[in-house]
């Protein structure tokens, strides 16, 4: 064992955790695996199952239009039915099916997804890409606690975040912006400019159609800019109405929604709000889905932009509270390269302090569970109790619950309730494999020279060989990275 | 925790903390399970993430320019079909509130239709942290107020070592700090053998981060707790690792809820319990098909509404002495967004229930929803500090000093000064 703690880092830190032999692999130069696997085309998830988002948002618009045809045969139902309170009782059992159609739908599609994931994290030679898309993935975030998303969420992370990871942040916000998970997450698709030919029609009508702030809002706060940078409500508003038309084709409504292919990006123009809009200080005279990617190609490139991706970036990588010269440095790079996401890797791999011990990051239940199936290469089987862990120990997959995504900081994870189930999380895993595996070669192996004199003497006095699993598993430098 | 699924011989727990702590005496001395001490003052915080629409929870059905703005989402009147659940002739509750409704008729709920905290951004995230931070700015303090009280708790309202409960894996911001607080979520996996949870202690020495949670985390061992909570199902030990792994905690919101204000009761009612309990309540966000005496929001109301009502059942002879704050980090639009909900706004309601609460009443300095009274030609003026509120029930129910409040909980809130009699007089 090497006393250079820079292979272990590596491997825990930038990676998903060791797993057995990787340290080998690594050898000496541990920043120049990183940088190996910065090079090539970005790697893709090895499950050809996986269904394009279209296709998912098709079959469940093909349900709902049943749902909706069956709720309206319902409603003219009672007077041919019998009237009978058996009849009623039918009938509304038939009504609870209806609406349990469509998470049914949605959520083998989920946990598949979830299954595919967590398989290549046990097994990729590409761990820092890895953990890099699980951070877009976070920055960008949606949440499945929104019916809507249940299907696409992984979709999102394949389709818009996973072919950019190793690009230009423009082009890996234009695809997330135009990604149906997106749009519908933060209700983008139904957005209608107030003066917009929509609206107007409407009006006549004296129907209100308008403005949905939401997605602009988030963009700005946290997708580019990041909070406190000095955009104001006029600006969330503007930009609002530069957004108005960037929805999804299909819709279920009547006449102009129903326009386009189903699930898929679609710019509609009569929802969209006519004129020029001025937006951080600039003014957008496009009259089309070109105003919209004028705006996000600005937002893309501007400093506070540059800082918040830096800022987080080394949040992620280096401390909670990271030190502000290498958020500069990082930022610079963004600035430099023009937002070419290598080069800011590159700037942030070669920060002294992101090789620092002791280890500065708590790892979060995701990071926790993966390095255990990883450092186990754990199998993981077909149905949804596979993928359980991330629920029980507090992190279920695609779930934040917000739109700014899990939180990153120690505080956020190290709660006394959550330790605990982390530590009878191992032990279960422990009872189960101990008698498999020469534990205390392990230790080594996944925690090189972080793994410590105290945890290494508390595995050889361990009574069990499964016990001092629980004991490396729940081990102070096994719980953070 | 929760059942376990195989027994050890001693309660891992009360065992552990032989082994910690010093004197093994003292602690058994502590988990007497006595009668509630009903005379001491509990307070429960229930925070709604998200940005409670305010308008919806408590309609103004009376002020003439609400149902205008509103369209659709509009709440009617209470002589309406469906129409809002009377308070006081100009303010009412959302039909979904049937309990709260109640507990006003029983004068044990205070209505804050107006309401806010320093902050008038309208980011959530930022805006929850300073509900949570009691400060005027996000980011201004890494600890919570109600920490920061409780770090002064008179010892006549302290039980137990620790002072306060989150009801969650992870302590809430407005619970960070010195002073000890123990959280709680229910867990499917079972408990280790002693041996093993011992060894995991002595490596954890030389780790104070670790080795406080690991000693927070024993010593919320709460048997009351674990009978109060549902038990679900729990056996895992055999087959964790193999794939076969753990069962989804795939639950309803209602049931999350319901085991959640039942646990919060089981800590609150014990003798060496939490003075405090906090936990969350989140999908308030409503930008899209908001709904108004019927859909989504109401829904969601009506669920948290029905968890009140179990937490008031649950917390029996206590339920006199406590007092329960729902606040959210701001409020929504006065008008309807373009797409049937709301967008984020200022003002939003809040509300006092409890018994200890001099309830029955709706306090409001009524801004009005005219164009001239919104706040930037938009939102709900607020017209109550939140902090006052909070200062309010900090002082008269879990007696924390003026000059504590002032300097350490809510520093730089002049703005936001206490106001007297919101809760009932007793004899403390």
């Amino acid at each position: 064992m090497s006393l250079d703690s820079s292979p272990a880092i590596a491997a825990n830190r930038f990676g998903l955790g060791a797993k057995p032999g990787e340290l080998g692999v690594i050898g000496t130069d541990a920043r120049g695996w990183l940088e190996a696997q910065l090079r090539g085309p970005a790697p893709t998830l090895p499950a050809t199952a996986l269904r394009n988002s279209i296709d998912i948002l098709s079959d469940a618009a093909t349900i709902r239009k049943q749902l909706q045809s069956q709720r309206r045969a319902a409603a003219a139902g009672p007077a041919a039915g019998a009237g009978s309170t058996a009849g009623a009782a039918s009938e509304s059992s038939e009504v609870l099916a209806l609406v349990t159609r469509l998470p049914q739908y949605y959520r083998p599609i989920y946990i598949a997804e979830v299954q595919a994931r967590l398989r290549n994290a046990i097994v990729t030679e590409r761990p820092w890409i890895e953990r890099l898309v699980y951070f877009w993935s976070n920055h960008f975030a949606v949440s499945i606690d929104k019916l809507a998303v249940l299907g696409v969420a992984g979709s999102l992370e394949r389709e818009a975040i996973r072919p950019h990871v190793l690009g230009n942040f423009r082009e890996l916000l234009l695809a997330v912006e135009q990604h149906p998970a997106m749009l519908l997450y933060l209700d983008n698709q139904r957005s209608v400019g107030p003066n917009s030919q929509l609206a107007q029609r409407a009006a006549r009508r004296e129907r209100t159609l308008g403005l949905n702030e939401n997605l602009a809002r988030e963009i700005l706060e946290l997708h580019t800019l990041g909070v406190g940078t000095g955009y104001t409500q006029t600006d969330v508003t503007s930009f609002a109405k530069v957004l108005t038309g960037w929805s999804l084709g299909g819709g279920d409504g009547a006449g102009p929604m129903q326009a386009g292919a189903t699930g898929q990006f679609l710019f509609r123009p009569q929802l969209h709000e006519p004129g020029a809009q001025t937006v951080f200080g600039r003014r957008y005279e496009q009259s089309d889905q070109a105003q919209g990617r004028a705006v996000l190609s600005d937002l893309a490139l501007a400093s506070p932009t540059a800082r918040h991706i830096a800022t987080k970036l080394a949040r992620h990588f280096i401390a909670d509270d990271p030190p502000p010269a290498a958020v500069a440095r990082i930022a610079q790079a963004f600035e430099r390269g023009g937002g070419d996401l290598p080069q800011v890797y590159r700037a942030l791999i070669a920060c002294r302090e992101a090789w620092q011990t002791p280890l500065a990051k708590y790892k979060t239940p995701q990071d926790y569970v993966l390095s255990i199936y990883r450092g186990l290469q754990l199998p993981v089987a077909d149905g949804p109790r596979s993928i359980a862990a991330f629920d029980v120990l507090g992190q279920r997959q695609f779930s934040p619950g917000s739109p700014a995504g899990w939180p990153d900081r120690s505080d956020d994870w190290d709660g006394a309730s959550a330790l605990m189930k982390r530590i009878e999380f191992a032990d279960a895993v422990a009872q189960r494999m101990g008698g498999t595996r020469a534990v205390v070669e392990l230790g080594p192996q996944l925690l090189g020279a972080t793994y410590s004199d105290e945890t290494r003497a508390s595995l050889q006095r361990a009574a069990t060989d499964g016990q001092a699993l629980t004991l490396l598993l729940t081990a102070p430098e096994f719980m953070r990275r | 925790m929760m059942h376990r699924t195989h027994h050890v011989p001693l309660n891992r727990r009360s065992l552990l903390k032989l082994g910690l702590a010093a004197g093994g005496a003292a602690l058994a001395a502590r988990y007497s399970f006595a009668a509630p001490a009903a005379s001491q003052s509990r307070f429960v915080f229930i925070i709604m993430r998200g940005a409670l629409d305010g308008l919806s929870a408590v309609p103004p059905y009376a002020d003439p320019d609400y149902a205008r703005l509103r369209g659709e989402l509009a709440i009617g009147t209470p002589s309406a079909a469906d129409g809002a659940l009377a308070l006081d002739g100009y303010f009412g509750l959302n039909p979904g509130l049937a309990f709260l409704h109640e507990a006003y008729g029983a004068h044990e709920l205070l209505v804050l239709p107006c309401v806010a905290t320093g902050y008038r951004e309208r980011s959530h995230f930022d805006g929850q942290d300073v509900l949570e931070n009691g400060m005027t700015q996000p980011h201004a303090a890494q600890t919570g107020w109600l920490n920061r009280a409780l770090t002064n708790l008179p010892s006549a309202n302290r039980r137990g070592r620790e002072s306060g409960v989150a009801l969650a894996q992870n302590v809430p911001l407005v619970l960070r700090g010195s002073a000890e607080v123990a959280s709680w979520s229910p867990s499917v996996l079972p408990d280790l053998d002693d041996d093993t949870m011992r060894r995991i202690a002595d490596r954890y020495a030389s780790d104070p981060l670790l080795a406080r949670r690991l000693a927070e985390a024993l010593a919320t061992g709460s048997e009351q707790a674990e009978q109060a909570a549902q038990a679900p199902p729990a056996s895992m030990a055999s087959d964790a690792a193999d794939g076969q792994a753990m069962k989804p905690v795939a639950r309803s919101t209602a049931g999350r809820y319901t085991e959640t204000v039942r646990t919060a009761a089981g800590f609150l009612r014990r003798e060496d319990g939490p003075a405090v309990a906090v936990f969350d309540t989140t999908g308030w966000d409503t930008h899209f098909n908001e709904g108004g005496a019927q859909g989504q929001l109401r829904t969601r109301l009506s669920v948290l509404d029905q968890s009140l009502r179990t937490l008031k059942e649950t917390l029996g002879d206590v339920w006199p002495r406590t007092v329960v704050l729902l606040a959210t980090e701001f409020g929504r639009t006065a008008a309807a967004n373009g797409t049937r909900g709301t967008d984020h706004g200022t003002a939003s309601a809040a509300f006092l229930l409890g018994g200890a609460v001099a309830g029955g009443r709706v306090l409001a300095d009524w801004p009005g929803l005219s164009a001239r009274a919104l706040y930037q030609q938009r939102d709900l003026k607020p017209t109550l500090d939140l902090r006052s509120v909070m200062k309010s029930v900090l002082h008269d129910h879990l007696q924390i000093s003026a000059g504590v409040l002032e300097h350490d909980v809510f520093p730089d809130s002049s703005v936001a000064p206490y106001i007297a009699g919101l809760l009932r007089a007793h004899d403390a």
